[in-house]
């Protein structure tokens, strides 16, 4: 037993921003493990500059942005390639965004659709001014060199 | 199930940051005003509660629930956490009215906040971009705004809606809302302020989407029994209705329409649907609840609506799934001027077109002017249109401006992600 104990002072301070009531800088940050799972293949796809796909093996119905199982009948998918070329179905210029895309505003968002496949496809769109780009426009899917395993190894630019 | 009666409410003040009081102090404030409403209700009589909150990132604080049930003295009475998204707080509602209606519980408290001034505006639109697939969409540039944007684009292409008809909706809101103090911001706007306002997503302006804020409300609920002894005016909750999709918007089917009792297939010949224009779910909430509350033509039947207007064009969005007006014509409903109150100065000109009866739709001033502090949005809605029910809008606002004369029924109607949790809910005055 020790009645004099004492915990060690540091040096480590908060950032105050107010006293009337305190208010202080919380930090907290996360490092995950993220499995993309079942959809692995078409981020696997990107890296071989090809876009995925899938189609349910009962319905037929096919999906532009991958799913294991079918919304449609729940039935399994299997893996298809999409074409390279589609259209813009709808388009955005978001001058704003969430604090980690702030950075790269403004910037064009798309839902492709492509010939002969039921649902669309999320990307970027460069190479086209905002007020150049239509829906109906044929856009061409490029991928980056280096694949960093994301959405984003996959872009559109216009035909 | 038995019918279900709301008997009293509350809110806060909704505004950009309330720093002096957490979320428990927000829900505190609201629950007594709620108890002070209705002398006779007390904490004893409470059977449980459900409690709503979005975000578990804003709150900096998980199971943030429990500690809203003991600071409100309601341990160890039964509680438990609703979420989903946007329409946390209808989804609150809803899971109270089936508390009461199962018999579980004679009287359910449905409270709800969010503190989302906890972090900087940026960090909020990442937080709530999260509730979109971080797989294929977040990383893509994730952004409601975005979303939105590109929703009301093809809209616009299928329909020919106008970015001036979405900015009547913010003139309509935001006036509104000056009558209720309330809300978070209301004003003055013209369809130039609107457009001028610096662009987001085009082609939403900051003017055409709603703000962050802090806030809390609770809605209380009780069975006939209870309501007939406590209250001289319970207001009853006659339908329930919730609908659902796909949470990635690319992955929305493009079909046939789901009909409600007064339209007919032939109608939507040629209409691709839902596609990313309009909102199934909404659709199907609507038509559930209809369904339970006997409502074959709800633009004749319905005296109000309080919509989720996170955006100036998800509010024309809505009009038509909810079937107010066709799909299609939720632009032109709004320059009729069918969903402006009668008696309020808008500075506006009306297309005099008269297809449409007048039904006033968010007469509170809505998401846009009265602020969005996401689990209590729902039980807002609910507690400005059990005001309206009960002819007491002058008793809460100070004064009696946005009081509907002869209100007998209303809609309130919550809203997820892009469509992907929608709730609808029917309330009516009882004699
Ligand atoms: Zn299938």
């Amino acid at each position: 037993m020790g009645k004099d104990a004492k915990l060690p002072e540091t040096e480590e301070g908060s950032v105050l921003f107010n006293l009337d009531p305190i208010i202080v800088k919380y930090h907290y940050e996360i490092d995950y493990l993220h499995s993309y799972a079942q959809d692995s293949p078409f981020f696997a796809g990107l890296a071989k500059k090809k876009l995925l796909g899938s189609r349910c093996t009962v319905c037929g119905y096919t999906y532009a942005t991958p799913r294991g199982h079918c919304m449609e009948c729940g039935e399994p998918t299997a893996w298809v390639e999409l074409p390279l070329e589609g259209k813009v179905h709808t388009y955005t210029t978001c001058h704003f965004g969430g604090e980690a895309f702030l950075k790269e505003t403004p910037y064009t968002l798309i839902l492709v659709e492509f010939d002969g496949i039921d649902t669309l496809f999320l990307s970027r769109i460069v190479g086209a001014e905002p007020d150049e780009v239509r829906i109906g426009m044929p856009v061409r899917a490029r991928f980056l060199r280096n694949c960093k395993f994301r959405p984003t190894d996959v872009y559109f630019v216009p035909l | 199930m038995r019918p279900v009666y709301m008997i009293s409410g509350g809110i806060t003040k909704f505004a950009k940051a309330h720093p002096e009081k957490d979320f428990r102090l927000m829900v505190k404030e609201a629950f007594d005003y709620a108890l002070a409403d209705l002398p006779g209700l007390t904490r004893e009589l409470i059977d449980g509660s459900v409690c709503s909150y979005f975000s578990d990132h804003f709150t900096r604080q998980l199971k943030a629930g429990a500690m809203v049930q003991d600071y409100l003295g309601l341990c160890p009475k039964p509680s438990r956490r609703i979420e989903g998204g946007g329409a946390t707080g209808g989804l609150c509602f809803q899971a109270a009215w089936e508390a009461v209606a199962s018999g579980r519980m004679e009287v359910c408290l449905s409270m709800g906040f969010e503190t989302m001034s906890r972090v900087n505006t940026w960090k909020g639109n990442e937080f709530i971009a999260l509730a979109s697939d971080t797989n294929f969409d977040y990383p893509v540039g994730g952004f409601y705004t975005g979303y939105y944007a590109m929703m009301v684009r093809r809209h616009m292409h299928e329909f020919g809606t106008t970015v001036e008809q979405m900015a009547k909706v913010a003139v309509k809101n935001h006036r509104n809302a000056l009558h209720n103090p309330y809300a978070q911001s209301p004003g003055e706007l013209s369809i130039e302020d609107v457009r001028s306002s610096p662009m987001v997503a085009t082609p939403l302006t900051i003017l055409d989407c709603c703000q962050m804020s802090d806030g809390a409300a609770v809605a209380v609920l009780a069975s006939e029994e209870v309501a007939q002894r406590l209250s001289s005016r319970p207001v009853r909750i006659t339908g329930v209705g919730c609908g659902t999709d796909a949470m990635r918007m690319a992955d929305r089917p493009r079909g046939e329409v789901i009909l409600l009792p007064h339209e007919s297939a032939e109608e939507y010949r040629d209409l691709t649907y839902p596609g990313v224009h309009s909102f199934r779910g909404g659709r199907m909430a609507a038509k559930l609840a209809y369904g339970m509350a006997g409502i074959t033509d709800p633009a004749r039947e319905l005296d109000f609506v309080e919509l989720h207007d996170a955006y100036t064009s998800s509010e024309i969005q809505t009009y038509e799934d909810l079937g107010l007006c066709r799909y299609g014509e939720g632009g032109s409903f709004a320059d009729a001027g069918a969903p402006f109150l009668p008696h309020i100065t808008y500075g506006l000109s009306f297309s005099g077109d008269d297809r449409w009866r007048r039904v006033p739709v968010n007469p509170s001033g809505g998401l846009l002017a009265c602020g969005h502090p996401v689990g209590a949005t729902g039980l807002m809605q609910a507690v400005f249109a059990f005001w309206q029910l009960q002819g007491a809008i002058g008793k809460h606002l100070g004064n009696d401006t946005l009081q509907i004369r002869d209100a007998g029924r209303g809609l309130i109607h919550s809203h997820a992600g892009t469509g992907t949790y929608i709730t609808v809910s029917v309330l009516e005055r009882s004699e």
